[in-house]
């Protein structure tokens, strides 16, 4: 049974979406978090550390209340809903970008503070502006800038909540393995829906391990 | 350190995340005669739409994205606009979304039934019974586990219709026998198997239902258990964005004689699941 599974196309087609869904998510969420992770770390601003409780408290965001506030956002009676983006691939990325840009912003936070509170009186003394510190600091601390993007993109390829209400779960459009494992289960096909779940996990652990192979040695 | 050398390899994730990510999306843009159904569980996860959809796209070259949700909120979809077309099972719902003046047309295209499903054990005694609204009574009586969806779909709106009947409040039974998860047809089935409790559900899950434990059909037949699917086309005073003459082609397609094989023509296990009714409604 699972084998059949396993050799059909239309497998291979979640498999795709699956990854193309988070890994564009996952891409936006680490644009944006890490630059936005190493500025909280070194500059001080009124509301700083609001913004910094506040991303921690959204590491534990709910994928349904993100997947709702999207779907009354992006309906066609909603004020996103010239877009027609409800029901679409990226309506799901929109959704697992929100979910995973607090996970980003907090880990990429956490590790550049204690990297800048090390180096950055060096780093100033050096002549580096703030802003010319951004990047540096980003490299320097890669390894955990890593863990932050491989957290945001565990986030991504494990949400079902939100996804399923967004994308709708259509066939060979917005199915993905997380809701196509919820639909298995929903018709009583609990050895296919674990199976789906085996390659799941297999999929996210080879992409960790390539991420890591890619990354390199610690240098520090 | 080795900065230099390092870049080239972070250079490569940053091209491989954005190219894994961004290429199956040129695949999936929006096709021009595409449409979206907001129907049922029942008729989707029955495997009947994945069936018999492709002749229908094949003919016209319309495709057919399938919602698969609750009668209450398939309708709740279409009002929002978001869905082109509806499939659903609830005549009281389909009703008062007529009577909103939201869609256009309703007719009916099949009908099988629904069915009461319950334990080996029998604890209210109800097997082999044809009496719904009876077999609910001595459910609650012996307060035997029962499953309710509690999602405003077709089956549940028609549970709450036969307790009604029954004269019994079951949420009197809340937090002990009756159990309200909340939840689709399927989830309702794995519950009842596992609990092991009564639920209700309609044939078509039934039959192609899974993880049936010990679960068997104990109460069916009733003239009140008929399930009857209707189509129903958007007004398109309400509703002008939708694309309502490709929803209207799939309408007369599920009415047509051919549609109407095709759903009669779909078998599980030997089983047929839905009866053709367009041309003599039940």
């Amino acid at each position: 049974m699972l084998s059949a599974v396993v050799a059909s196309p239309e497998l291979w087609s979640i498999i795709g979406l699956s990854l193309a869904v988070s890994l564009c998510a996952t891409t936006i969420a680490a644009l944006l978090g890490l630059p936005i992770g190493t500025a909280l770390a070194i500059w001080d601003f009124p509301g700083r550390r609001g913004i910094v409780v506040t991303c921690n408290a959204l590491l534990g965001l709910p994928p349904a209340v993100v997947g709702l506030g999207l779907y009354l956002l992006l309906s066609r009676s909603g004020p996103l809903g010239g877009l027609r983006l409800l029901f679409t691939p990226a309506a799901m990325v929109i959704a697992q970008s929100v979910l995973a840009l607090p996970i980003v912003v907090a880990l990429a936070h956490r590790a550049v503070e204690d990297l800048w509170e090390a180096f950055g009186d060096a780093l100033m003394d050096l002549g580096a502006s703030r802003w010319r510190a951004v990047p540096a600091l980003i490299f320097m601390g890669r390894r955990h800038m890593l863990t932050a993007i491989l957290a945001g993109f565990g986030r991504t390829m494990s949400e079902v909540g939100a996804i399923l209400v967004v994308g709708g779960n259509i066939a060979s459009y917005t199915r993905t393995m997380t809701t196509a494992i919820v639909l298995e289960t929903s018709r009583g096909d609990l050895p296919l829906a674990l199976g789906l779940g085996f390659v799941l996990i297999g999929l996210t652990l080879l992409i960790s391990a390539a991420a890591f192979a890619l990354a390199g040695r610690p240098t520090w | 350190m080795r900065h230099t050398l390092l870049r080239p390899t972070w250079l490569a994730l940053a091209l491989l995340l954005t190219g894994v990510g961004g290429a199956p999306f040129a695949a999936a843009e929006d096709a021009p005669k595409t449409i979206v159904l907001a129907s049922t569980t029942s008729v989707d996860n029955s495997g009947l739409l994945g069936a018999i959809l492709p002749v229908f796209t094949g003919e016209t070259g319309i495709r057919v994205r399938v919602l698969a949700l609750g009668t209450g909120q398939a309708l709740d979809t279409a009002r929002r606009g978001d869905a082109d077309l509806v499939l659903v099972h609830d005549p009281e719902a389909e009703q008062s979304f007529m009577d909103e003046e939201n869609g256009v047309t309703r007719r009916q295209i099949a009908w099988n039934d629904f069915i009461l499903v319950g334990p080996d054990s029998d604890l209210a005694h109800v097997k082999g019974g044809h009496d719904a609204v009876a077999a609910l009574a001595a459910i609650a009586k012996a307060h035997a586990p029962f499953v309710s969806r509690g999602d405003r779909s077709g089956t549940n709106a028609l549970e709450l219709r036969l307790w009604k009947a029954a004269a019994i409040d079951p949420k009197s039974g809340a937090g002990s026998w009756y159990r309200d998860i909340g939840g689709g047809m399927g989830q309702a089935l794995n519950a009842a198997a596992a609990m092991p409790a009564y639920t209700l559900s309609d044939r078509g899950t039934w039959l192609s239902f899974r993880n049936k434990g010990s679960l068997g059909i104990v109460t069916e037949g009733d003239a009140r258990l008929i399930n009857r699917y209707d189509v129903i086309e958007l007004n398109s005073a309400k509703h002008p964005d939708a694309k309502l003459m490709e929803a209207h082609r799939l309408a007369d397609w599920l009415v047509s004689p051919e549609g109407q094989a095709a759903i009669g023509h779909y078998t599980v296990n030997g089983e047929t699941l839905f009866t053709p009714s367009a041309g003599n409604p039940k």
